[in-house]
């Protein structure tokens, strides 16, 4: 039984990309397709989460990601609520629980969860009333499906179909839920091949298990990809003896535009951001022409409208 | 001369090789006799073994009833209850308690519990460095007059390899056995899950194999330097058991349990984020659950615990890195060592020496066995009861445990210390 999904095989919590029908996660795309069309409107919004709240819940500071749920649920018309979890209850020895039911008691619809722990969106959607939807916003290392799922996006947009396509994730995988996302994304929606191109410190035991061939080389890897995704390499992994620094890890793990020359010439070039310039992509590259880095971040808001809305229920009354 | 007479059951001591129908006698505590009443023989109580099982009362080499410091989740009483109830007579309390057992006078107290309770008898280990902390040694020859049976840092290793040597020497001057669950504090720093492809899925820090057979390699090594008997708690991997085995071939003064869910759950178990699933040591591969198996079946691995560790509902509620590990074992140890039996891996006999005589050698106390003399600590069993682990089934106060709502066969149906009668299932609720 996947927790995802309810009994007719509709999404009722968008927790992982893992495990989840093609076709749901075809629909998710075409229904952002859809929403983009609104987003470039003068008037932005749909009616479709009229009078239903949204819960920002993030025990975790971000700020593009809590930005775009909240402008999504915005443009659906529901009502949200920021709450930032990280400097209120749960630091006062509040259980996870006692705040979930705390909040329910506020009687909203849909929870939309970041936690630095993973499995946590998962606990969150067990424990949840029936008709309250959680999206996970990132858990831990484990899943972060709505930044997968702008990801596919992108690159259907760019790329069209997925079954002939090359992409190589490039960093560090072992700490990455998004990379785990992509993965699961990726392969759901029948991709061509996955890479994954990092040093064995910075990859999790059997990662090929995940469907992914594995590249210690990244001029090796990167030879005739259709997709470069980066990934954000933290500043403390150099403490935790997983590097030994940022100027060696740039230099043989960097994305420099000698190694996008690797790549097909209509390759397009990722980054789920926050980039560090310099330590995993050079600034020529994350601004250059192949770059759709920033599209990315526009595409969140049509996916996350998309997820909400399917979680919802509420995709009928679109026509 | 009164006394219990248990009639017509099949009477298994492994200890002795017995294994045949007969009486056998209790008075004043002990075992008076097998297939005749003694000389003046009156039985005061009757208890009717026919189609049942008659053993030595199970001996669990490691427990956490949780008393005193961490009462909201069980009690001495209420496990020493729950203990009985699972033919389990005597049950090894952990001594990372609250205080921590490094005093006499903690001692004391879990004994005042133990009796408190007249259930299954709690067995103390002490701490074999003061406070846990693996620095300082713990005064174990107080501790061992006081009562306890062995000395052990629990779950914590001695990360300092000349604390433990030291500490090993030391034990081993007064004869007292060291029990040691290997765990290098680096390599399992942060972990959840068994380092593989679980843990990978769910993004959960892993736990090599490393992190125990490093530990392991280590510890054997200063076995080997010291001699001292030492016991190895909880093994989790393949590669231990192989460890183990070399040990013996070698004739190092070593033996070595199992947690009894080791042997039949695995990493899969832990998916979705299960957390009644979660365990230090944690569950690992197929391949590893089967070497453990194949090492109970060779003796390499001499024990079978349950590693029980109650737990109140919070303690289980939340992500996993956010919650307490352990599984509530007391309940379904003996089920769950029958099953092997019923798997094919192991004789009757043997699947009761691993918690019975074994255990007992482990810890050198004369319990385990049912020849005439001993103490009469006795576990009657019904092989045909088929029941469900849940609801009043789980008597443990924590009901923290995966084997939820598994279907099981045999069971105890009386269980005796000292020739008293603690449990019946007649009269249980």
């Amino acid at each position: 039984m996947n927790l995802q999904l309810d009994e007719h095989g509709r999404l009722r919590h968008f927790l992982s990309t893992e495990g989840l029908p093609r076709e749901l996660l075809t629909q998710i795309l075409d229904t952002a397709e859809s929403f983009s069309g609104v987003i470039g409107k003068s008037v932005k919004k749909v009616p479709l989460l009229r009078g239903r709240t949204v819960m920002n819940l993030f025990f975790e500071a971000s700020t593009r990601t809590r930005t775009t749920f909240e402008l999504a649920a915005k443009r659906l018309s529901a009502d949200v609520i920021n709450m930032d979890i990280s400097t209120s209850s749960a630091v006062k020895g509040e259980s996870l629980l006692d705040t979930l039911r705390n909040l329910e008691a506020m009687q909203c619809d849909m929870f939309v969860v970041r936690h630095g722990d993973s499995g946590a969106a998962h606990f969150i959607a067990r424990h949840a009333l029936p008709g309250v939807s959680v999206i996970n916003a990132g858990d831990g290392r484990h899943a972060h499906p709505t930044q997968a799922m702008l990801d596919m996006f992108t690159i259907r947009r760019h790329k069209g179909e997925f079954e002939p396509l090359r992409i190589a994730i490039v960093g560090d995988i072992l700490h990455s839920r998004v990379a785990r996302s992509q993965i699961h994304a990726l392969n759901g929606l029948g991709a061509g091949e996955v890479r994954v191109i990092a040093p064995r410190t910075l990859l999790p035991r059997q990662v090929e298990d995940l469907g992914v061939h594995v590249y210690y080389d990244i001029d090796q890897g990167l030879r005739d990809v259709d997709v470069i995704i980066m990934l954000r390499l933290q500043k403390e992994r150099m403490a935790g003896a997983l590097l030994p620094s940022e100027s060696e890890y740039f230099r043989r793990y960097g994305l420099s535009a000698e190694r996008v020359a690797l790549a097909k010439p209509d390759a397009i070039v990722m980054h789920p951001g926050p980039t560090n310039r310099g330590v995993e992509i050079e600034a020529g590259v994350a601004d250059g022409p192949q770059s759709v880095i920033l599209e990315q971040v526009t595409n969140g808001i049509a996916v996350r409208m998309a997820v909400m809305s399917l979680a919802m229920g509420a995709t009928g009354e679109r026509a | 001369m009164n006394g219990i007479v248990i009639s017509g059951g099949r009477v298994i001591d492994p200890a002795h090789g017995l294994d045949r129908e007969t009486d056998l006698f209790i008075v004043d505590g002990r075992v008076a006799a097998l297939d005749q009443a003694p000389a003046g023989f009156a039985a005061s109580v009757e208890i009717d073994a026919r189609e049942k099982w008659v053993c030595p009362g199970l001996i669990d080499l490691a427990t956490q009833p949780r008393e005193p410091g961490q009462t909201q989740k069980a009690s001495i009483s209420s496990e020493a209850k729950a203990a009985a109830a699972g033919g389990i007579t005597s049950f090894c309390c952990q001594p990372n308690t609250d205080p921590v057992v490094d005093l006499p006078t903690v001692v004391e107290l879990l004994r005042r519990r133990s009796e408190e309770a007249t259930a299954a008898r709690l067995l103390p280990l002490g701490a074999l460095t003061q406070n846990l902390s693996g620095e300082k040694l713990s005064a174990m020859a107080a501790l061992r007059d006081a009562g306890c049976v062995a000395m052990s840092d629990g779950g914590r290793p001695v990360v300092n390899s000349q604390v433990l040597r030291r500490a090993l020497e030391y034990a081993d001057t007064f004869e007292i056995t060291v029990i040691l669950t290997p765990r290098d504090p680096w390599l399992s720093e942060g972990g959840l899950a068994h380092e593989g492809a679980v843990s990978t899925r769910l993004g959960l820090i892993g736990i090599p194999e490393a992190a125990e057979t490093a530990a392991l390699a280590r510890d054997l090594a200063l076995v080997e330097q010291t001699g001292t008997r030492t016991h190895f708690g909880r093994l989790s991997t393949a590669r231990s058991v192989e460890l183990i085995a070399q040990a013996l071939d070698a004739g190092l003064p070593v033996s070595a349990d199992v947690a009894a869910h080791q042997l039949f759950l695995t990493e899969l178990d832990l998916w979705d984020f299960n957390h009644d699933a979660y365990v230090q040591p944690p569950l690992r591969t197929v391949t590893d659950r089967e070497a453990l198996r194949r090492g109970v079946a060779s003796g390499a691995i001499g024990v079978i615990c349950s590693d029980h560790q109650p737990h109140d509902p919070d303690a289980k509620s939340g992500p996993l890195a956010a919650i307490e590990p352990g599984i509530s074992g007391l309940d379904s140890l003996l089920a769950l060592v029958l099953r092997l039996v019923d798997e094919g891996l192991l004789k009757l006999p043997q699947a009761l020496a691993t918690v019975t005589c074994n255990p007992a050698r482990v810890l050198g106390i004369d319990r385990g066995h049912l020849a005439p003399g001993a103490q009469a600590d006795i576990c009657v069993i019904d092989p045909h009861a088929v029941w469900r682990l849940e609801g009043a089934n789980i008597r443990s106060r924590g009901r923290n445990t995966p084997f939820r709502g598994w279907e099981f066969t045999g069971r105890a149906t009386h269980t005796l210390v000292d020739g008293r009668l603690v449990f019946s299932l007649d009269h249980a609720g």
